[in-house]
Parts: C-alpha cells; structure tokens; sequence
C-alpha cells in the first residue's frame, strides 16, 4: 500500500523501542517506574515462542493456560466462582491452584492465562492498593484499582504478557466488577467469564441468570457454571473456589470437587 | 467486526456506533459506549484493536480538557485531529458543530488518513453502508431523513453481514450541543 510505506508506520515494537530510546514518553500509558528495564530492540514475545512446542527449538517450556473463571453482579452483591487446574501444555502441573488473589477484605482478583504473569501482577497490584490506602487514608475504588492493572499491561503491550483477570470489590459506589487483560482492554459489566473454558461457562450462566436470584440461587449458578465448563473444557478442572462480595467485604462461600458435582447434577439428570 | 457511521447535514451531524465488546468469539459487553465526547460540541468515535481504542481516545480527550484549561478557550473542531501516525491502531470519525464553519465530519483512519466527508463508515459493515449513503444522501437533509437513512443502513447490517450487531447508540450534534437519541435496535431478519 502506497499510503503505508510512505506514512513509515512502524509497528508497535520498533517505535517503542525508539521513544524509550529518545525518553520520550508521549505513548507509555504504563506505570512511571517500569518493573523491568527492556533494552531497545528486544522481542518478548518472539523469544518466548521459540521456547515453547510450536518454536521447534528442541524446547517445549509452554507457559501455563487453560481456566475457567466468571463473575457475576446480582442484587445481593457479586458471586466469584473459579476452577482450580494448572496446565502447562498437556501436563497438568497441580490440580489445586489458586485463582483468586485477595487484594484486601473488599477487593478479590482472579487469574486466567499465565500464571506467572497473573500472580505477580496482581500482587504488585495489591502493593499498590496498600500503598494508595496509606497515603490518602481511604481505601481504593474498585475502577482506579482495575484502572493501575491495566495501565501495567500496557507498559508492556506486545511483549508476551498473558493474563485476563476480574478485579471485583466494593466501594462507595456498590458492587464493581471490571475485566482487565494483557492487551489493555478494560471493561466494566454485569458479567464476565475468562479463560479457555469461557464460552461454556457463558451457556450455563447467561440461561440461568435472573438479577432477583436468592443467594443460594446465585452460588448454585456460579457453581454450575464452572462445572459445566470443566466438564467440556480439557484445560478446567479440579475444584470450585467460590466467593461471594458483600457491601462489608467478600466471604468465601466454598471449594468443592468438580467430579463430585458433576455426578451429582448428571443423577438428577436421567 | 466494528461499525461506526456519520452523516453530515446542513446544520447537524449525526452519528452512529454498534455497542458490542468482543474478544475472539464472544461479546464480552452489549452496552459499551465507543463516542467520546471531547469538548461540548465535538465527539470521537473510536474504533480497532483491544485496548488501544479507549487508550488512545482518553488520551486525546484529556488533552484536549488540559488545552482548555490552559488557554482557557476550547479547540476549534478541525484542530482537534491528531496528525502524526501512532502505534496505536484505531479508526475514528470525528464529528462535531464550529460556530464558524458550521458541521463537520471527518474520517481518521489508523496510517492517520485524514478526509472531511459529507458522511462516512468504518468497519466491514461500511462495504455494505457506503453504496446506501451514495445512492440516498442528499446536502440538505432533515434530522429526521437522516435518521431514517440511518435505519436503511442499519437494516442492510442486520440483512446482510453475518456478525451480529444487535444495537446502536445514536447521537446527534447541532448547535445547542450533542443529543442522545434513542438506541436503534434492529428486529428480526427480514
């Protein structure tokens, strides 16, 4: 194209490269202090494909995938419901890992994509939440704490970050529930469910949703939801963590093994 | 997968953006706004990658509420384009009303293609779009044959293009300001 050779549009890397280069700072929507210096030049996310199966480098380090999560809002708070598998390719690496981080007793955060990124990126998250609490004395709203993960993720648009996470909390203004992931997107809903297993847990919650559910009606969803979605999804399994945010803080509902329930709803089936 | 349309009338812009959040095959949000609203009588549509959108037009917005702060009057309408390629991969339509050169719409695309058009479209619904604008604008349009023109295209979508973009957030800007008029839900297929 004429008009693309002539603009000299450079993709996101090189030009990034260039303005760090220059100190610039005009399209660093990151943090001012960036965790880790990356020299001018260097492709992640290249170096990171190279490692794993596809890279046929003799290598196959494949980082950690495959969850489901979801989160809902309803009229007696938000319900969040996760599944419990770590799967490193085709090896499942532990059958009871922890999806939620607890930010503080009114903010929960889940993980989906690689673990590393989720879990380190979410407890800079909660550092920076204490932070923000000790120095304006009140504690932080759930859209400035979603608003300080994104702005991480986009320090380092491109690079091979992969992570989608729910921040979910509640502050003066009700229940807030935003959905933030490694490409910046940040969102702010009345649902949300991420990982491989997503779209299952959509079907089963979508159906069943009513905004006056009860409580209970509402962890049984949650519950269903993960449940219906490990059972088709490879990559889901294990336990159900559930949680639910109340206006005085979120409480942990319970952790229950798929398989047992799975059986359980297929006998009231047939 | 994002549609985005305006149509320039002789003392009105009306525009239109589809409200569906998707990432891969799913539509995360169906009510998410993609106006921004830079100053009272300018918006921004904004359209294209995850993340870069919402980045690149807050950006912009808020540099323009800092302009104003400092210089105290607001940025006429064709000086709020950004002309230099970005990394950022976005396409806009900027609309708004000028005290003195009147209405305006104009078409950005992400190489920073920049074009004052009588109406315009991005995203794949514009391949069906533009040819219905073609065929039925006319200068003097009134408020409401532009939005029956609007509907005719927003019918084609609903007909024609196999994603489904099931409603729209209409706005339009005189010289009283920018009005929110109802959201355009196309029924069934006909």
């Amino acid at each position: 194209m004429a008009l693309f050779d002539v603009s000299g549009y450079k993709s996101h890397l090189e030009l990034r490269g260039k303005t760090l280069g220059t100190g610039l700072r005009h399209f660093n929507f990151g943090t001012t202090n960036q965790e880790f210096a990356v020299p001018a030049g260097m492709d992640p996310s290249g170096f990171l494909k190279s490692c794993s199966h596809e890279g046929q480098g003799g290598v196959s380090i494949d980082l950690n995938h495959g969850t489901t999560t979801l989160a809902f809002k309803f009229r007696h708070g938000v319900i969040v419901a996760v599944d419990s598998r770590a799967s490193a390719g085709s090896y499942i690496a532990s059958k009871e890992a922890n999806k939620v981080i607890e930010i503080n007793p009114y903010l929960l955060g889940t993980m989906s994509g690689s673990a590393a990124d989720c879990q380190y990126w979410e407890r800079l998250l909660a550092k920076e939440c204490r932070l923000y609490k000790l120095r304006n004395k009140k504690r932080i709203s759930v859209s400035a704490a979603s608003k300080l993960l994104s702005n991480m993720m986009l320090g380092y648009r491109g690079m091979g970050l992969s992570m989608g996470s729910m921040i979910i909390g509640w502050d003066n203004k009700g229940p807030g529930l935003y959905y933030v992931d490694d490409n910046g997107t940040r969102l702010s809903g009345q649902m949300f469910s991420t990982g491989c297993g997503n779209s299952y847990a959509y079907g089963v919650i979508d159906s069943g949703y009513r905004e006056d559910m009860t409580v209970e009606e509402a962890y049984e969803l949650g519950r269903r939801g993960i449940t219906h979605a490990t059972h088709r999804d490879a990559y889901s399994g294990g336990v159900v963590n559930l949680y639910h945010m109340q206006e005085d803080g979120w409480i942990k509902v319970c952790k229950e093994d798929v398989s047992e329930l799975i059986h359980r709803y297929r006998k009231g089936m047939f | 997968m994002e549609y985005l349309i305006g149509i320039q009338g002789p003392d009105f812009v009306l525009v239109a953006a589809d409200n569906v959040a998707a990432s891969s095959i799913i539509q995360m949000k169906q009510d998410q706004d993609k106006m921004f609203k830079l100053s009272d009588k300018i918006l921004l549509l904004c359209v294209g990658e995850a993340g870069d959108t919402v980045q690149f037009a807050e950006y912009i917005q808020k540099n323009i509420q800092l302009y104003k702060m400092r210089n105290e009057h607001s940025l006429q309408q064709r000086y709020g384009n950004d002309l230099f390629p970005t990394p950022y991969h976005v396409n806009l339509l900027l609309a708004g009303f000028d005290e003195t050169d009147g209405p305006g719409l104009y078409f950005m695309d992400y190489l920073s293609a920049l074009a004052k058009a009588p109406f315009a479209a991005h995203g794949y619904g514009a391949y069906l779009t533009l040819s219905i604008l073609d065929r039925y604008y006319r200068p003097d349009l009134t408020r409401d044959e532009a939005v029956e023109l609007l509907k005719k295209c927003i019918e084609e979508l609903n007909k024609r293009l196999i994603i489904n973009l099931p409603s729209f957030s209409v706005r339009l800007i005189d010289k009283d300001g920018i009005h929110d008029l109802e959201k355009l839900v196309p029924v069934g297929a006909k």
